[in-house]
């Protein structure tokens, strides 16, 4: 019953992602521009689970840290057009910063209330946006007058690459001696301060590392789609796709969570023909996935391998 | 550093909201030694513990380890300064195997340690060899027997080698062969030179290993001495002793429903998948009867209570007033007046006392709602005063009565009681002994009580039973108990 070793998953990772770069040979631009979005979901997705399947704290406002770090990148790009890169350092700083402001207080309080206080900041967020046109875009949205490349396959490979660098590093922290230390105080905050170890500490380093590539992943995203609506970054049926992709594609595993939101992807864009509907059905089999394989993808991928 | 205890403890104080749970408390324990710290339940010795460790904030008083002052530091400094908890309850992180979670206890508190030292891995095996656990270092918690998870928990409390060492409950749910063990274990520490401290119920479990013997009731010291000299004292005795058993049981004679008994269960068989856990047992209570069903853990009490509140599927008869109850769900049997208190208590622990009892009232009109409270008052008045406290805040004791008057807000006609003194002091029992008296006099409920303690089952009852590896093997008045089974049971 041993899990997989570090460096075998992350092979078995790398070697995947390798094959599927190969994937702008053979398919349509459409589906590369679908498959680019669902990685940036991908890494929102693993940043919450690091939030929750370890340090057992459920954020309700993940779209509070991409909408910061999408929105910093966007309004800087408008206002002074400095290098792109620059503009996204901000905009994951940005949500860093931001992610601090709210952890800190949240985390004085207990169970229920950090959650409660991650949900308010984005409906706060969300008011900001609306209110503050001039500067924000407000309801209409932001343009953003530069983009990283026009060519889709380049966009996929960034998004790709991206994704399975952020994968790696989240992937390594939460098999490393400090994921061992959040996974303690996740479960028993009690017992993990009794043995010597500050939880508050490593709940907010968990905390600022969550906002660190939820930032960075929402201001590139912003400079992909070039632009940066409330419906898209802040909404909060966005945090809770965030929410359900982490968790079919298996919690506590952080590489389950992009299965989950490749899944969501592909399966609202397959559903597109049933029209309102289409969210209807893809929530409810995702309500199903999560009744009958409490695991998720990863869970059953995982446990197939270790049966056989 | 020499001349200090290594631990000590002075005027430690804490209160939880009106509650005093412990009181202007001092205690040293000095290196190489074993210090047991006893007190029934509710007498805040395990808050103690927790004050010591920083779990909780003390309202006054100073706590010294090795001559610092930490009173009121968070409990990760605590630690680190050299003191380790062993908690009663084992919380082992269960995807991870029993050599990582040791490794855990190893681990330096720094974010930038992402790899672990090379060394853990030896020194985690060495920790596990030592308190026994080098068979098991690949398994996982979940698949260990409680003694293994016992040893994963002082594993971790050793592996910052702390100076000072607080153990709660060391023994609890232990076999004799495995309290040996651990006693051993817990004797090697002291003779490293660590302060241990030992909490614990009664000074009998803990009198082989402890030096000396600091006893507690209600947050204070009413005893300090040797395990001899604090057995010996007079308010120990007073504390922990009932008084003797004296029967009052009414003649089966004097019930009126004779014929036809209020509850009739005939030839009542219970599978758990090949284990037979009820075989043939009949049993009957009579309306207004108090009748104890007495048996060792695992004897088949619980099942045969399941079986008549209609929680299991059962072969055989059950009938209530000459009806069957065959058929009938749990909660119509609970709503027509067959009460169940189970053994895990079951209250809701956030809420209040009052809310509590005024839940089990739920279906009474207002009025009487509040007269059936008043009555409860009286009957526990320890629930009056704590009524506006959270139901979780209380002690072992109290929650028993609470959740017997809970049932009782219920207006039931057969009381069902399984082991209401789990884990209670003497001194509890005895409180909630009082009560069952005061409710057989007053009122024309019935009762039936399943016990292991036979001294708290015999006093009460008209009648009783004693269930053996799922049969029934004796039925009698308890007069004839301590005659005829006493010597073999007690």
């Amino acid at each position: 019953m041993r899990s997989a070793s570090t460096t075998r998953v992350l092979l078995i990772a790398l070697a995947v992602v390798i094959v599927v770069s190969f994937l702008p040979l053979g398919v349509s631009g459409y589906i590369l521009g679908l498959l680019t979005i669902a990685y940036y979901f991908g890494v929102f997705a693993m940043a919450w689970d690091l939030l929750f399947g370890f340090a057992g704290e459920v954020n309700f406002g993940p779209t509070f840290l991409i909408g910061t770090g999408a929105y910093t990148a966007g309004i800087l790009d408008n206002l002074y057009q400095p290098p792109i890169w620059l503009c996204v350092a901000a905009g994951a700083l940005a949500a860093v910063a931001g992610g601090v402001v709210l952890a800190l207080p949240a985390l004085r309080v207990r169970g229920p209330y950090f959650g409660l206080t991650t949900l308010v900041a984005v409906l706060i967020l969300q008011n900001y946006v609306v209110v503050d046109a001039p500067l924000t875009g407000g309801e209409i949205g932001l343009t953003i007058p530069d983009v990283i490349t026009i060519s889709d396959a380049a966009n996929y490979e960034i998004a790709l690459w991206f994704m399975a660098v952020s994968g790696a590093v989240l992937f390594a922290l939460s098999r490393s001696p400090v994921g061992l230390i959040l996974q303690a105080s996740g479960q028993d905050a009690v017992q993990a301060g009794a043995l010597g170890f500050n939880v508050t500490k490593h709940k907010l380093a968990a905390f600022i590392i969550s906002a660190f590539f939820s930032g960075l992943a929402g201001a590139l995203m912003a400079f992909y789609l070039s632009s940066a609506s409330v419906g898209t970054f802040i909404d909060i049926t966005v945090g809770v796709q965030i929410i359900i992709a982490a968790v079919i594609g298996g919690r506590r595993t952080i590489l389950g969570a992009v299965l989950g939101a490749i899944f969501l992807i592909a399966m609202s864009e397959l559903l597109r023909p049933l029209g309102d509907l289409s969210n209807f059905v893809v929530f409810a089999m995702a309500l199903v996935v999560v009744l009958l394989f409490p695991g998720g993808f990863f869970g059953l991928l995982t446990r197939s391998k270790e049966h056989g | 550093m020499a001349e200090h205890a290594h631990l000590e403890v002075d005027g430690l104080t804490k209160r939880f909201g009106g509650l005093v749970a412990v009181k202007s408390m001092t205690l040293n324990v000095r290196a190489g030694e074993i210090l047991g710290l006893i007190g029934p339940n509710g007498s805040g010795k395990s808050t103690v513990m927790k004050l010591i460790m920083g779990i909780e904030r003390p309202d006054a008083g100073s706590v010294r380890i090795n001559g610092t002052e930490v009173a009121g530091w968070p409990s990760h400094k605590i630690a680190r300064l050299g003191a380790g908890i062993v908690f009663q309850h084992s919380r082992p992180l269960h995807r991870q195997t029993v050599l990582e979670n040791i490794k855990l206890a190893l681990l330096p508190d720094k974010l930038t340690r992402l790899l672990a030292d090379p060394q853990t891995d030896e020194r985690a095996r060495a920790i596990a060899a030592r308190v026994g656990l080098s068979g098991v270092l690949d398994r996982r918690p979940a698949t260990l027997p409680f003694a293994d998870l016992r040893k994963i928990e002082i594993a971790k409390a050793i592996a910052r080698n702390p100076q000072v060492l607080l153990i709660d409950e060391p023994f609890a749910g232990l076999t004799s062969t495995e309290t040996a063990a651990f006693s051993d274990l817990i004797c090697e520490l002291r003779d490293d030179g660590r302060a241990v401290l030992l909490v614990d119920h009664n000074v009998k479990s803990v009198a082989r290993l402890v030096d000396r013997v600091l006893a507690m009731y209600v947050g204070e010291r009413i005893a300090e001495g040797t395990a001899d000299e604090v057995m010996r004292n007079e308010t120990v005795r007073r504390v922990y002793l009932g008084g003797s058993i004296e029967t009052a049981a009414r003649p089966e004679s004097s019930f009126r429903d004779r014929t036809t008994p209020f509850l009739e269960v005939t030839d009542l068989n219970v599978q758990y998948g090949k284990a037979q856990a009820l075989q043939n047992v009949s049993i009957h209570i009579h309306a207004g009867e108090f009748v104890s069903v007495v048996g060792l853990n695992g004897a088949g009490k619980t099942t045969l209570f399941n079986a008549i509140s209609g929680l299991l599927p059962y072969l055989g008869d059950i009938r209530r007033e000459g009806t069957s109850l065959r058929g009938q769900t749990a909660a119509t049997i609970a709503r027509n007046g067959i009460v169940q208190c189970s053994e895990g208590r079951n209250l809701f622990t956030d809420m209040t006392v009052r809310e509590n009892l005024d839940l089990g009232g739920q279906h009474l009109p207002a009025a009487e709602s509040a007269e059936q409270i008043a009555w409860l008052f009286e009957l526990f008045p320890i629930l009056r005063e704590r009524q506006k406290q959270a139901a979780g805040t209380l002690s072992g004791g109290e929650q028993q009565m609470l959740t017997i008057a809970r049932a009782l807000m219920m207006k039931p006609k057969l009381l069902i009681l399984d082991e209401p003194t789990l884990g209670l002091a003497p001194v509890v029992l005895e409180q909630i002994s009082k009560a069952l008296e005061r409710l057989r006099q007053t009122t024309d409920i019935t009762v039936l009580l399943g016990e292991q303690n036979v001294t708290f089952a015999l006093p009460h009852a008209d009648r009783v039973y004693v269930l053996e590896h799922a049969r029934v093997v004796w039925e009698g008045a308890p007069v004839a108990f301590a005659a005829e089974m006493g010597t073999g049971y007690l």
